[in-house]
């Protein structure tokens, strides 16, 4: 069974700070990380191999020290890693990037399986994977919190929602996108390390992926950022104390005030 | 830190169980040390990390480094958890006598699955009688055909009960005192191999300490490691070669108080100001940190020249061991007091570290027995 595991690198929001004047995320100097929700898909893609057999290949768009989350994700146990690295690449969208990997997918082409995390914590937009999975024209599984079985070339899977959750099964090849629940990553091991740090890492330019250049980077997204903002945080609650019938005819009566 | 001009393997080393250390071991620590639980999850995530043959050679499944990469694996986890840190270093003691002794065929059973983790080792010399009298030992092992039938009891056994594999001393010929002893290895689950209550420590409470019981415990000869009558050497160079690891967990212990005695004076205000910024917590920190410098040069030089396959290291490895576990206990001691009355309370890491601190000085020779060690090597050396 042949994986293939997009990951991107993210700034460490736990080292974010801003810049008191610009109010800008400054990120001089901030430590980059894997996506929290790739070491998810990343733990994931290196079970099914442990259990299936097969390879893991690691793929990640980004400038060229993208280099060192597909390092991490070798020490973490997969076998080959692809950087998708190009200026042509600059300032890409959602769109853009779904077009970049799937082209870059498509090169691999011997696949049964994608695994994303389910969203990245610098833009939160949780588009990215489904996107692949549209643009390579394969079923996806979002918000998988449960791999329950992979037999006779079909996945059934347990995606987790707001409710409860969902088993939805599906031919493969597709994609899924992964929630924190799946499993519980692993910490490298110093074979890994090794490896990761002799490691080959192929690059891929826009012309090693068959791109049209049109749907590249900046051209190719549509996308405009109108405003970035911090919303407002959430009011407090109030907590009715004491006895517990009078607690209750006051949230009656507030109930019935809000309009409920 | 000084740089200690270590390989790009061992700072992988370094990283990863700084990394453990902070992830794995210290949400856990005080917890274990109050129930006193072995730290089996720990020992999984040490062993799928490869950590658990760092000093033993390749062909046996290790990865092929010494005792210095053994000390720089326990120097972290001590920094986070000393008792957690001694079942991973003590089953390196158990392994030592295997590696040191045994033949290649020895080897090939023995130390693969200890390299991976999947087997603890812990090694049996202390008797009830027989302390720092090593050669006072009472157990027997009598040969009968292809077999010895071993007897008596060993206690304070780092690993006891929970260790797979165990390097122990009995006495094959007591006419003959110390070179009537000998050096076996012997599987739990042997009939007439059976384990004592558990003992309740002061201090490293996640790494638990039985007797083991032999009673008419009947091993193939196999199972004898070097010859009959070495034991005795045997054991000596075992712990001439892992002293230095007891001088890595102390120094890890000792660097864990001051980290946190460091933060908390920063922290810690009174007379409207950080208590770091009166000269009498400066000076106390000022000689904290160089004593664990010190420390920490002593054990990495001895460690190399063990490495190195220097001949005769017992005097450096006593002075590594000894400095170290004098410095943790000086050390830890000055890291409570500057916590002042918290650092008094079990609700602060202070106290853990004071109490983990006292064995350093205590096992593997007490620390006066190091100092006879360190005389008598430099009587000899003046002597030739």
């Amino acid at each position: 069974m042949n994986i293939i595991v997009c990951i991107k690198q993210v700034p460490d929001t736990t080292e974010v700070r801003i810049d008191p004047v610009t109010k800008n995320l400054v990120r001089d100097g901030v430590k980059s990380i894997v996506n929290p929700f790739d070491m998810y898909a990343i733990e994931e893609g290196v079970r099914l191999r442990e259990k299936h057999g097969g390879k893991v290949t690691v793929i990640t768009m980004g400038p060229p020290q993208a280099e060192a989350v597909l390092r991490e994700a070798i020490s973490l146990g997969c076998d080959d890693a692809v950087l998708i690295s190009d200026r042509a690449f600059a300032g890409s969208d959602t769109l853009a990037t779904c077009y970049t990997l799937s082209k870059a997918i498509e090169k691999i082409k011997d696949y049964d399986l994608v695994i994303c995390g389910k969203q990245a914590i610098d833009g939160d937009t949780a588009q990215v994977g489904p996107g692949v999975a549209s643009t390579l024209d394969i079923p996806q599984i979002t918000y998988v919190r449960k791999i329950e079985e992979i037999k006779d070339n079909n996945i059934t899977a347990e995606r987790a929602t707001e409710e409860g959750y969902e088993v939805v099964q599906t031919k493969m090849p597709c994609l899924i996108t992964v929630v924190k629940e799946i499993n519980t990553p692993r910490l490298p091991s110093l074979k890994g390390k090794m490896k990761a740090k002799s490691a080959v890492i192929t690059v891929w330019k826009a012309a090693d992926i068959n791109a049209d250049e049109s749907r590249l980077g900046l051209k190719g997204s549509p996308t405009e950022v109108w405003k970035i903002f911090t919303p407002p945080p959430r009011p407090k609650g109030r907590i009715f104390e004491g006895d517990p019938q009078e607690s209750v005819n006051q949230l009656v009566e507030l109930l019935k005030d809000l309009n409920h | 830190m000084i740089d200690y001009l270590l390989t790009e393997e061992q700072l992988m080393i370094r990283d990863l169980c700084r990394q453990i250390t902070d992830e794995k071991i210290r949400p856990i620590a005080a917890e274990l040390d109050k129930t006193e639980k072995f730290p089996w999850d720990v020992m999984k995530v040490m062993a799928q990390s490869d950590l658990f043959g760092v000093y033993i050679e390749e062909k046996y499944g290790g990865m092929g480094g010494g005792i210095l990469e053994l000390c720089i694996a326990t120097e972290e986890f001590s920094k986070g958890c000393a008792g957690i840190a001694l079942c991973y270093s003590a089953s390196a003691l158990g392994t030592y006598p295997i590696i040191l002794y045994g033949t290649e065929e020895q080897k090939k059973k023995y130390l693969p699955p200890l390299a991976r983790g999947e087997k603890l080792a812990a090694f049996g010399l202390t008797e009830p009688a027989a302390g720092s009298d090593a050669s006072a030992l009472q157990t027997t092992a009598e040969k009968k055909g292809d077999h010895y039938i071993l007897n008596g009891v060993k206690h304070f056994i780092t690993n006891g009960g929970d260790a797979e594999t165990y390097t122990v001393i009995a006495m094959t010929d007591k006419s003959k005192g110390a070179r009537g002893a000998s050096l076996f290895v012997v599987e739990k689950g042997t009939p007439g191999f059976s384990f004592g209550k558990k003992e309740d420590k002061l201090g490293i409470r996640a790494s638990s300490t039985r007797e083991l019981i032999f009673d008419n415990c009947k091993i193939p000869k196999e199972n004898l490691l070097g010859k009959e009558g070495l034991g005795f050497i045997a054991a000596m160079r075992t712990f001439d070669t892992s002293r230095p690891g007891i001088g890595a967990q102390a120094l890890g212990i000792a660097q864990g108080a001051l980290d946190h005695a460091l933060k908390y004076a920063k922290q810690r205000k009174q007379f409207g100001q950080s208590i770091s910024s009166f000269q009498g917590i400066q000076w106390m920190l000022a000689d904290m940190a160089t004593q664990v410098e010190a420390a920490r040069a002593l054990v990495y030089a001895s460690a190399r020249e063990v490495d190195a396959g220097k001949k005769d290291v017992a005097t450096h490895s006593a002075m590594a061991k000894m400095y170290a576990s004098d410095v943790a206990m000086k050390v830890t001691t000055d890291a409570v007091q500057i916590f002042g009355g918290y650092g008094y309370m079990k609700e602060y890491p202070a106290e853990k570290y004071m109490r983990d601190a006292k064995i350093t000085q205590i096992y593997e020779g007490t620390n006066q027995i190091q100092r006879n060690i360190i005389a008598m090597g430099l009587i000899k050396e003046t002597a030739r």
